[in-house]
């Protein structure tokens, strides 16, 4: 005996969705967290920044700690881990839009940090990464003396 | 087109979508059967227990979060937006919305849906 599919209120929604899956504001509505092993983007990283650090922002959905590796030389930040998937006996699969894999992703740091300061913290799938920039590179104020 | 979505299912929650659509992602799902049941794994990732609804109204489930806060600083790089998921999906008459167990781990969501017994596959003894 099989159920029926599960059917989604989606409609035309969908399709404009996928049509416009790459470019602009469609780019962030990718679902997918491995949607494929060309898609050199992976994981999504937001970067930010105030006087002290940078921020990074990693989606790794399904991860913990210990399927993670992190690391920093100077101005690069490397992440690398792995979603592992399921041990699966009979199942009759009706979606399959979340991947499994090995991943790994350089990301180049606009200033150079102290990587001995570095800290993460991870949350619900949300890694947050804060880096502190280096004295050097910090905006300095200049007092101009009017003389 | 959106007009179609919100006659299709007529509830407040789709008309609300539509309002802002480029804050309503769409999260990645698995779904897979069992003789036992149904499953449903969703990606949200950065969404707590707190921060989760999911509504099962007349076979429609619903599953939503609320936003969750921006990071601190100036952006200077974005590859995903913070914002609300949003999906539903029609489910089947043959499971047991009273036995449906949610659970939430490193953000991702795992919904069990069982069958209900008349549904489940059912060995037939030889003597």
């Amino acid at each position: 005996m099989e159920l029926n599919l599960l059917k989604e209120m989606e409609g035309l929604r969908r399709e404009i969705d996928d049509a416009f899956r790459g470019f602009g504001i469609g780019r962030f509505l990718e679902p997918s967290f491995l949607p494929g092993i060309s898609t050199a983007r992976f994981p999504q990283v937001n970067l930010s920044r105030d006087t002290n650090n940078l921020y990074a922002e990693v989606v790794l959905p399904g991860l913990s700690a210990k399927d993670l590796e992190l690391s920093v030389m100077r101005n690069v930040l490397t992440l690398s881990g792995e979603r592992k998937s399921e041990v699966q006996t009979d199942r009759i699969w009706h979606r399959r839009e979340r991947g499994t894999g090995r991943f790994m992703r350089t990301i180049d740091l606009p200033t150079e940090i102290d990587t001995n300061k570095v800290s993460a913290k991870f949350e619900n799938g949300l890694l947050l990464v804060t880096l502190p920039i280096v004295e050097q590179a910090k905006p300095r104020k200049i007092s101009v003396k009017v003389g | 087109m959106g007009q179609k979505d919100i006659s299709l299912s007529g509830n407040h929650e789709m008309a609300e979508r539509e309002q802002t659509p480029a804050y309503n992602l769409r999260p990645a799902v698995d779904i897979y059967e069992t003789d036992e049941g149904l499953t449903l794994v969703a990606d949200l990732p950065g969404v707590t227990k707190k921060e989760l609804h999911i509504d099962i109204d007349q076979g429609l489930l619903t599953i939503k979060t609320d936003a969750y806060q921006p990071m601190t600083g100036e952006s200077i790089r974005r590859e995903f937006i913070h914002g609300k998921f949003f999906r539903q999906f029609q489910i089947p008459e043959e499971v047991d919305e009273e036995k449906f167990l949610a659970e939430m781990e490193n953000g991702v969501l795992t919904l069990q849906m069982p069958k209900s017994e008349a549904a489940r596959p059912r060995r037939i003894e030889i003597h």
